[in-house]
């Protein structure tokens, strides 16, 4: 023995208890691996995981029950929010939110999004905005942006024959029953870390009893946007947020960030 | 104790049933003839510390439910007929992810938005499944006010023991009908059996997932084949009829709901003046009391069908009876309530054979 100290390791990083040990099947590049451990994590840090119940939507995270490590139930497409309801509403101690895409939120399940933010029901929500119908293989999304293309806007979304990109968020704002609206994205490091503080702190409105808190995340879907992962961060950085800016929406918390 | 008895209307006996049966959350969407429901549960329901909403749709309300019933409540949603037909996506999420749920349909008259006289012509879309894929509903068809009441608490059990959505088909006449009823005793839900599939977070257990999409073309079928063998348990356990008088009759009508009732009358102005009639009625659509049906059909000449509907229960009656004996029907669509003279009208033709009334059936 030479006398030099023994190594001493220390953990500083691992798989939130939030999250199951399994293989997700999201393709590489794609956001939804980093908002489910984001959420996962935000989770294990309030002490929630064992009075969550978790609502994914109908889209690319249908499956999120298979990684996330808290009760769970699947909602008919464009549904989740009427069904968080029913559930809140049944056992008002649990923590309930949903996860959900731009489809499910802002096309088919509009109404159900608009009415339960402004009853200003207790649930936190997780949108997740990647401007393209994932699962089903990029088609036009409500949030599609103007001149962008996807397998149902050949030459690019035009706003006479398409229709204008939605912004649910900025529309759910001037809903009374709202607390809190942020746009994040998760196109980067420090936006990343943003996007962490903002859900934490949606989470906090639902469990101060404060109403509706939605967070907005740019996601980047290399796949159906046919680009590296690394031009997706890019093309969030630099295109999507000129229609869908970072930042806070709406905040009536009264917390201090 | 049973209640005492009290005079009330259909769609308040309905409501207060559901709360004596335990339920505690119900969400709906106002459509007429059966909005005096959802005004009782409005007022109802926070007085034994439940919840009632008014959803924003029809489709929002069946997932409330859903998501209520997940979390553990005996639930309902309520409707009449177009409103039921924009919950039928919700009805076969809850089959396939077997949860229970009480859906009642006051029919009205259709199709499309139609009107809202009594009706019963959403007799296919409640027994045939009405959404998508390989399910079944069980649809209990009370005749009255008393029945209703019984048939509340009834099809909240069959929910919660078979975990799956049920449905109650009334009409419009029925929910504006005033009775007197006697309640069964209420139930408390915290002495119904504890359901250990629910979700009320993993503290202590591994976490729970309710879900109905199935990838995996071999789990999916096994799982097809597990709700078909409840179906089986369900037919064999759950079959309800009612008969009147049927000993010894040579003709037998087959009536269900309001127009049972009515059946009932014409049958009883005719006494006396020719042929014994008799009254078969099912309770229960589906499973239809088919073997039963038939082995009454053995026994007498003619069978004759009546319904608020141009002719949907029929092939559950032809399914059954057959050649056994004759089939007569009696069909009146679109709202019109005939009068016991004028079902008694049919049954002279059904006896005369002069086919003034009615029509036979070939089969």
């Amino acid at each position: 023995m030479s006398g030099e100290p023994a190594l001493k390791y220390e953990k500083v990083f691992g798989r939130p208890e939030s999250l199951k040990d399994n293989y997700t099947h999201y393709c590489p590049g794609c956001g939804h691996s980093i908002a489910h451990r984001l959420v996962a994590e935000c989770i294990d840090e309030l002490g929630l995981r064992e009075k969550t119940i978790g609502v994914p939507p109908v889209g690319c995270a249908v499956l999120a029950y298979n990684y996330f490590n808290f009760d769970m139930i699947e909602a008919p497409h464009g549904r989740p929010l009427a069904l968080a309801t029913g559930i809140k509403r049944t056992v008002p101690d649990k923590f309930v939110f949903t996860y959900q895409g731009d489809g499910d939120l802002a096309a088919i399940g509009t109404a159900e999004t608009i009415h339960a933010a402004n009853r200003g029901e207790r649930i936190s929500t997780v949108f997740i905005n990647n401007a393209i119908y994932g699962m089903t293989g990029g088609q036009m999304a409500p949030t599609t942006l103007l001149g962008q293309e996807a397998t149902t806007t050949p030459g690019g979304r035009d706003a006479r024959y398409h229709g204008q990109p939605i912004d649910i968020s900025r529309m759910l704002a001037v809903c009374d029953g709202v607390v809190y609206i942020e746009r994040c994205s998760l196109s980067g490091v420090k936006q990343i870390r943003s996007a962490k503080r903002a859900i934490k702190k949606a989470f906090r409105c639902q469990l101060d009893d404060l109403g509706f808190a939605l967070v907005e995340l740019l996601s980047p879907c290399p796949t159906n946007w046919k680009m590296s992962p690394k031009q997706a961060w890019e093309w969030v950085n630099k295109v999507m947020v000129n229609t869908y800016p970072l930042g806070v929406i709406k905040d009536t918390t009264g917390y201090e960030d | 104790m049973p209640s005492e008895k009290v005079l009330m209307r259909g769609n308040h006996v309905l409501g207060e049933a559901a709360v004596l049966a335990g339920c505690r959350f119900y969400a709906g969407y106002p459509i007429t003839p059966q909005n005096e429901l959802p005004e009782y549960l409005s007022g109802r329901l926070p007085q034994v510390g439940g919840t009632f909403i008014q959803g924003e749709s029809e489709i929002a309300s069946i997932n409330m439910i859903i998501g209520a019933t997940a979390a553990g409540a005996r639930a309902m949603t309520s409707s009449s007929s177009p409103g039921i037909s924009l919950k039928q996506e919700g009805i076969s999420y809850l089959a396939g992810m077997e949860l229970p749920a009480v859906i009642a349909n006051t029919m009205r008259g259709g199709p499309g938005l139609g009107n809202i006289a009594p009706s019963a012509a959403d007799y296919f879309q409640a027994t045939r499944g009405g959404g998508h894929g390989d399910y079944r509903t069980p649809v209990l068809a009370p005749s009255g006010c008393q029945e209703l009441a019984e048939v509340t608490f009834l099809a909240f059990d069959i929910a919660d023991k078979y975990r799956t959505p049920v449905m109650i088909l009334g009409d419009g006449m029925m929910g504006q009908t005033m009775e007197p009823v006697v309640f069964p005793d209420p139930i408390d839900p915290k002495d119904l059996p504890r359901r250990d599939y629910i979700l009320d977070g993993c503290k202590g257990r591994e976490p729970r997932a309710i879900y109905s999409m199935i990838l995996d073309i071999n789990l999916m079928y096994q799982h097809n084949l597990k709700l078909l063998e409840k179906y089986e348990q369900i037919t064999a356990n759950e079959t309800r009829w009612d008969t009147v008088g049927t000993d010894g009759a040579e003709i037998v009508v087959v009536a269900y709901g309001t127009a049972a009732r009515i059946a009932e009358s014409a049958i009883e102005e005719l006494a006396g003046r020719g042929p014994k009639i008799g009254l078969f009625r099912p309770i229960t659509l589906w499973p239809f009391p088919t073997k039963q049906l038939r082995s009454l059909s053995e026994n007498v000449s003619k069978i004759a069908v009546f319904e608020f509907s141009a002719g949907q229960m029929l092939e559950d009656v032809i399914m059954s009876v057959g050649d056994r004996a004759e089939i007569y029907f009696y069909g009146v669509p679109g709202g019109i309530v005939p009068t016991p003279a004028e079902v008694a009208g049919f049954l002279s033709s059904v006896n005369s054979g002069d086919g003034k009334v009615g029509r036979r059936i070939e089969v």
